[in-house]
């Protein structure tokens, strides 16, 4: 295996832009990475960016993003802990920020004791070198992923979270990506391993200091052992000029349970997408929220996998579209052969707020098994407009109305937001976006 | 309570308004003052609920003809939220359910915006929280209905309660209950009636519209109008509640009807 990175290609194409303009990585110490970062500059030579002729992006055009270019980060931006503070969550104070893809010890708050790590890969103690060269990269595929590879060949740096076996994390972990600079392309990398029995609160959030373009091409991995409990709270509030796009991985052991809450609401594109893998016994919830306007696109591909019997999986989607804002969505179910006892229930529902605005949805579900139930559903609607009389009836003026009853509709999903600073944060921001004062 | 020299309220001259193109309300007369109670009867279909549902502003109703006064002013002027932040209140006969607002947030919200129309204090979270849990004692509600989203899984009668309480909150000068009876055992029917007798004052008035004579032993109104296609027919005391009772509502077609019908031949040469 090559232990160097030496990709400097003739930038004929877009990918090859973004590859070539990146500096060389020196050779990482960890056999591992250096194996992952060769692979997939392999896998980006015979990929291509995705275009509308691609079906896993018929929806999403990314034009918008190959007009521009974007430059490495070159140097980390110097933040003060001040900088940053509106992002705190009150009582959450195990921290890992990431500073336009770099990692910030001084904004961040380490843990490491009793065998848990909460951390940035290069501080990973030889002691856990197992699970990075277990876990890392094997669940989130790079061979047709054109954005996972671009990551996984930039690979450097993550943050990394292994939990104990049997041990219960009471306070969540928060992992902040934020954006300074614009014009710049990174790659944030994630990866927890929640041992058997054990169970985590994990806060992917991606926040932005600025304003204008930059892409953020994110790829965690979340693995759960046996019984393992993790949930998943994802917040993509970017700037509304960023291109977002994000894979995610997690493999789900034998009985055990993972949440995930996504919310997006920033970025001129927004691309998630989020395979879960279910082994005997697991069960998963899996909610999303986008919200959006102007013209914005936020576009979620989910997929969850019923390798084994007896798996449950949960799925509510909801998108909010207001002005000319366009949300996708492409939710796969998938029941294997001899996934018996198979219990999914997937719904989508769409809120359109103007005429302009619109969506496209896709449910899939796929069944090879013949003892299951399943179900799922989506729909597309507009605002009740007996809901709105009712309000103004009694004496909330039309927007004032309109907004509340948006407000509830996305609420159902911030609900489900177990941590209560983060869920607070978000409702003011939904308030704030859909105009309304309660 | 009648008093002839009590302020009219409400006018409402040669109403008609019609729903996807049909004609509902045929020119409809009717006229409140200050401290009435009134109740509009009739079969199903004669336009009672039409009627309501325009007064409190549907945009399902057009208005092809007639005015419709309220405290002097054109009331088909206002939107629906100006009807009701000047005092007109629609109780409704089906209220909505609307999932993820919490009933305590809509109750306030409504509270504040009529309250800060009017020029009067609004209340924050905890003054209201207090003042609502009064008003609810009047309608014998768990407070639990607070923390519940509007209407959501509340039973018949629980959203009558519901409705009931809305207009202890914004104590409208014109309260108009449609078909508030229904749907009612008849223990909440008392508890409903008896709070809406508690609402009542010399300066405000209420307009029933019940199928049933049933409510109007609880509510003593004033005057019964019968309705019937889309018109007034009959206007009377209390005592025409417990007639209807008796015979139905064919026989005032019927006397209606051949009313019309020498009027007609009357005017023929």
């Amino acid at each position: 295996m090559s232990t160097v990175t030496a990709f400097r290609r003739p930038a004929v194409d877009y990918l090859d832009a973004l590859l070539t303009s990146q500096p060389q990585l020196p050779a990482s110490p960890w056999a591992r990475i250096n194996t992952l970062r060769a692979d997939a500059v392999a896998h980006l030579d015979a990929l291509a960016m995705p275009t509308l002729r691609d079906e896993e992006w018929r929806f999403t055009d990314l034009a918008p993003l190959t007009r521009l270019s974007f430059e490495p980060v070159r140097s980390a931006t110097p933040l003060l802990p001040a900088n940053i503070a509106p992002f705190y969550l009150d009582g959450v104070t195990t921290r890992l920020v990431f500073v336009d893809g770099i990692y910030a010890p001084q904004l961040s708050s380490q843990a490491t004791e009793g065998g848990l790590v909460v951390t940035s890969l290069p501080a990973i103690g030889v002691e856990d070198a197992a699970v990075i060269e277990a876990q890392l990269g094997r669940h989130q595929a790079t061979r047709d992923n054109v954005f996972a590879a671009l990551n996984t060949a930039f690979l450097h740096d993550a943050a990394v979270i292994v939990v104990p076996r049997n041990v219960a994390l009471e306070a969540p972990v928060h992992v902040l990506f934020i954006a300074t600079q614009t014009g710049v392309a990174s790659y944030p990398r994630c990866l927890l391993l929640a041992k058997a029995g054990s169970s985590v609160t994990l806060i992917e959030d991606y926040v932005a200091l600025q304003n204008g373009p930059y892409l953020i091409n994110p790829v965690t991995e979340i693995v759960l052992d046996d019984q393992a409990h993790v949930k998943h709270m994802r917040v993509q509030r970017d700037s509304l000029q960023a291109f977002h796009i994000a894979n995610c991985a997690v493999s789900a052991g034998r009985a055990s349970h993972y949440q995930s809450v996504s919310i997006a609401m920033g970025a001129q594109i927004s691309r998630y997408n989020l395979n879960v893998l279910l082994a005997e016994g697991a069960e998963c919830a899996v909610d999303g929220l986008a919200l959006i306007a102007d013209s914005q696109l936020a576009d979620t591909h989910s997929s969850i996998d019923h390798a084994k019997p007896h798996g449950v999986s949960r799925q509510l989607h909801k998108c909010i579209a207001g002005d000319s804002a366009h949300a996708v969505f492409n939710g796969r179910v998938l029941v294997r052969q001899g996934a018996q006892r198979t219990d999914s229930v997937q719904s989508n529902r769409n809120l359109l707020l103007s005429p302009k605005a619109h969506v496209d949805t896709k449910p899939q579900l796929e069944i090879f098994a013949d003892d299951v139930k399943c179900a799922h559903g989506a729909t597309v609607g507009q605002l009740d407009i007996e809901e709105v009389f009712y309000l103004k009836s009694r004496g909330l003026s039309d927007a004032a109305a309109r907004s509340l009853l948006t407000y509830a509709f996305a609420g159902e999903i911030i609900d489900r937001i177990s941590v209560a600073p983060l869920k607070r944060q978000l409702q003011q921001r939904v308030l704030a976006q859909t105009g309304s004062q309660p | 309570m009648i008093n002839p020299n009590s302020p009219v309220l409400l006018e409402v001259h040669g109403l008609c308004a019609s729903v996807n193109g049909i004609e509902i309300l045929k020119g409809l007369d009717f006229s409140v003052r200050r401290g009435e109670v009134h109740a509009i009867m009739g079969p199903n279909g004669s336009g009672k609920s039409t009627f309501a549902k325009v007064l409190a502003g549907h945009t399902a109703y057009q208005v092809t003809a007639g005015r419709v006064l309220f405290e002097g002013q054109d009331l088909f002027a206002l939107a629906p939220e100006e009807r009701a932040r000047a005092g007109v209140f629609l109780a409704f006969q089906y209220p909505i359910e609307i999932p993820g607002v919490a009933n305590s947030q809509f109750l306030r919200l409504s509270y504040n915006t009529v309250q800060a129309q009017r020029g009067k204090e609004e209340l924050d979270p905890l003054e209201f929280d207090d003042f609502v849990r009064e008003k609810m004692k009047l309608l014998d509600m768990n407070p639990d209905f607070l923390d519940r989203s509007v209407n959501e899984g509340f039973s018949g009668g629980e959203k009558k309660r519901n409705e009931i309480l809305q207009m202890a909150l914004l104590e409208p000068s014109l309260a108009i209950l449609d078909e508030t009876d229904s749907g009612l055992d008849i223990d909440a029917l008392r508890v409903v009636s008896q709070g809406v007798n508690q609402l009542i004052t010399p300066d405000n008035a209420v307009v029933l519209v019940t199928h049933y004579q049933r409510l109007l032993n609880y509510i003593v109104p004033d005057f019964v109008h019968v309705m019937d296609a889309g018109r007034i027919i009959k206007t009377g005391g209390k005592a025409l509640a417990l007639e209807l009772e008796e015979r139905g509502y064919d026989w005032l077609s019927d006397e209606h009807q051949a009313a019309s019908e020498t009027r007609a031949a009357e005017v023929t040469p």
